[in-house]
């Protein structure tokens, strides 16, 4: 099947080779910052996780939501979401290489990344969030593969692949509360220390993750002449709208914690997001602009899903999609991560802002999960054509 | 190599507990009153039967070093800090930059509403408001950095309650510096060694991309010496080093004597750092 990806119309070769510039500049970057070290990066003392991380935080999400596709028409035999589950699957394995993409980028020895495996540490979240994010790829690959091969041959998939379809639904649950345990269980980073960490991720993934996968399939029908189908669309609508409210309904959760029960120590993160946080005479406000820019796009986005129009015209779902999930990476790729920062355990402010060098790589990661994605599609609009023609 | 260095010192450690091997035991500042003149570790094993701490904390077992800061003796001569900082830094090769993005801190000062945040410093008295703490890390009896590192590269000694630092094995995860909620730990976003001043053969240097932070100066005790901040203040009673769990050492004298505070004590970390307000 991987044939497939060699024969393409021009815009194909130009998308590719567009994000092959990126990729590039992404490597260019890194070989920089391997041969000075994580210097290259905007991170600090202080600020000691940053764009890597969130990224990562944020794209472990939009793997996990392709779940939401698995698991209506697995699960439920909800035969709607049947040409599309593939895409949900590809999206996860492009989602899961980003991760280890950005991890490895984080890592201030990236050649002892395997010591996690030869000293396996067991107390570490760490640990299980390896075993989690390596066994989903795993998953996602041989299901999706064996899948894809059994519709290429109009054959019915062997029955033993459906363990492994099944098993992959909970390994979705858990790359992204394992995830969420990496922050949650630290003793003394107030903001991250909440038990609603783990399910708020998963709302937001599962609005994320289905947004994104309307996006390619709006995306697709244009391009590559395939067509998902009005049904599954409103279907995924439906499921991106209650998972984006329920994550709206967790922060407000938040900031009632921290607002009623007055307590200083849960009221720094959401002031410093929201409001700008004030500290020595000086107010340290530059994330306010992105978390308000993250609650107007996503209650704008609910809002404009929610109409009719979105039900019929492709423009107006797509531009709902684009605005949820630009706000949910807002929420989750910026402002989750680096909030947990400040002020630091020492009550002493210092902000983050990314260098132009951490911004290539970011950028080169995302070109190559962008990458990874177009072939992977590539490879199942290939097959679902070919099914058609005979 | 990794391994043998880890069981090297592992030895190193243990028979200094033991008292075999080691030219001298850790002697404590013994000018200061309290002075109990006895063997500041005990051997290992030795766990005395003390009274069982408030709040059903479980019994102690073998050594927990730690130590007493007196924050009076530092407030009236501020230079004794100064001098430990230094001490600290010619005996670790601890870089100096002259940026904060890239600092490097093993110990060092801070005021009183940083290091104490759960504390209230409202309307203190001048000598909390105008006097330089001293931070470094708790070696925490259940420290959360050594729970968060994927790698074992940060341990806590079986034999000492030291939270120690394999430079080799780290991964520059920077998990364990998300994990400490005294901000005791620092990376090295570069290749430190430009930026050592004088370079002390006996400490290795580090590489950039891994994590470090104050060890207890386990080297030195390993060798019979008190860590270099305690030796830079000896005499003065201001830095009183010793095992938590022998009730003979010269810190539970004190301990037992004066009012001490740790740091967010809440957290349940059980840090071995106390402070003499």
């Amino acid at each position: 099947m991987i044939e497939k990806t060699l024969k393409g119309k021009p815009a194909y070769w130009v998308w590719l080779a567009f994000l092959g510039m990126f990729m590039a500049v992404g490597a260019a970057c890194y070989v920089r910052q391997y041969n000075f070290g994580l210097g290259m990066t905007g991170m600090s003392r202080n600020v000691s996780w940053g764009l890597y991380i969130s990224q990562f935080t944020f794209l472990v999400g939009v793997a996990a939501g392709g779940v939401m596709l698995v698991l209506p028409y697995y699960i439920h035999n909800y035969k709607d979401f049947g040409r599309i589950t593939i895409l949900g699957e590809f999206l996860a394995i492009a989602a899961i290489v980003m991760c280890l993409l950005f991890i490895m980028a984080d890592l201030g020895q990236p050649m002892r990344a395997l010591n996690v495996v030869l000293h396996p540490s067991p107390h570490s979240m760490l640990f299980y969030d390896a075993i989690v994010l390596n066994g989903y790829l795993f998953l996602n690959i041989l299901c999706g593969w064996v899948i894809l091969t059994a519709e290429k041959k109009q054959v019915k998939p062997p029955k033993w692949i459906y363990f492994f379809v099944y098993l992959s639904i909970p390994f979705a649950v858990s790359i992204h509360t394992v995830t969420a345990m990496l922050y949650c269980g630290l003793p003394g980073r107030h903001f991250w220390l909440s038990a609603i960490i783990a399910p708020r991720f998963l709302a937001s993934a599962f609005a994320a993750g289905p947004a994104l996968i309307v996006i390619a399939c709006l995306v697709l029908k244009r391009v590559a002449g395939f067509d998902a189908g009005r049904k599954a669309m409103n279907k995924l609508v439906t499921i991106i709208i209650y998972a984006a409210l329920l994550n709206m309904f967790f922060v407000g959760l938040e900031f009632f914690v921290g607002y009623y029960s007055n307590i200083p120590g849960h009221k720094h993160a959401l002031q410093y997001l929201f409001f700008g946080l004030e500290h020595h005479g000086h107010v340290y406000n530059n994330l306010v602009p992105f978390m308000w820019a993250f609650v107007i796009l996503a209650f704008g986005a609910i809002a404009t899903l929610a109409t009719p129009a979105a039900k019929k015209n492709d423009f107006v779902l797509g531009l709902g999609c684009v605005a949820l999930f630009v706000a949910f990476w807002l929420d989750k790729g910026i402002g989750f991560v680096l909030a947990g920062f400040v002020p630091n355990p020492l009550h002493e402010i210092t902000e983050y802002v990314p260098t132009m060098n951490e911004l290539g790589i970011t950028i080169g990661v995302w070109a190559t999960g962008f990458f990874v994605v177009t072939v992977l599609y590539k490879i199942a609009i290939g097959v679902e054509h070919e099914v058609e023609e005979c | 190599m990794d391994k043998q260095r880890r069981k090297f010192l592992k030895i190193a450690g243990a028979s200094v507990i033991a008292g075999i091997g080691a030219p001298a035991i850790i002697k404590l500042s013994g000018t200061s009153a309290h002075a109990s003149g006895g063997r500041v570790v005990p051997a290992a094993g030795h766990a005395p039967a003390v009274a069982h701490g408030a709040h059903g904390e479980e019994a102690p077992k073998g050594v927990r070093l730690g130590m007493v800061i007196d924050m009076r003796k530092f407030a009236d001569k501020p230079e004794l800090l100064d001098g430990a900082i230094s001490a600290c830094i010619d005996a670790h090769n601890i870089p100096q930059y002259p940026d904060k993005k890239n600092e490097i801190k093993w110990l060092w000062k801070a005021p009183f509403e940083s290091v104490f945040t759960d504390q209230s410093a409202y309307h203190s008295s001048k000598r909390i408001t105008e006097t330089d703490f001293a931070v470094l890390c708790n070696h925490c009896d259940d420290p959360p950095c050594v729970r968060a590192c994927p790698t074992q590269a940060t341990f806590k000694s079986p034999t000492t309650g030291i939270v120690a630092m394999d430079f080799h094995r780290c991964i520059g995860c920077r998990f364990c510096m998300a994990a400490c909620p005294y901000g005791a730990r620092s990376f090295n976003w570069q290749d430190p060694r430009p930026y050592i001043k004088k370079y002390n053969k006996n400490f290795p240097s580090r590489m950039k991309g891994v994590v470090e932070k104050c060890n207890f100066c386990a080297e030195r005790l390993a060798l019979g010496q008190e860590p270099a901040c305690v030796e830079s203040c000896k005499g003065t009673g201001a830095i009183t080093f010793g095992d938590l769990n022998d009730a003979k050492s010269e810190v539970r004298a004190i301990l037992d004597k004066e009012f001490t505070i740790q740091r967010k004590p809440t957290l349940g970390t059980k840090p071995s750092v106390f402070y003499i307000v």
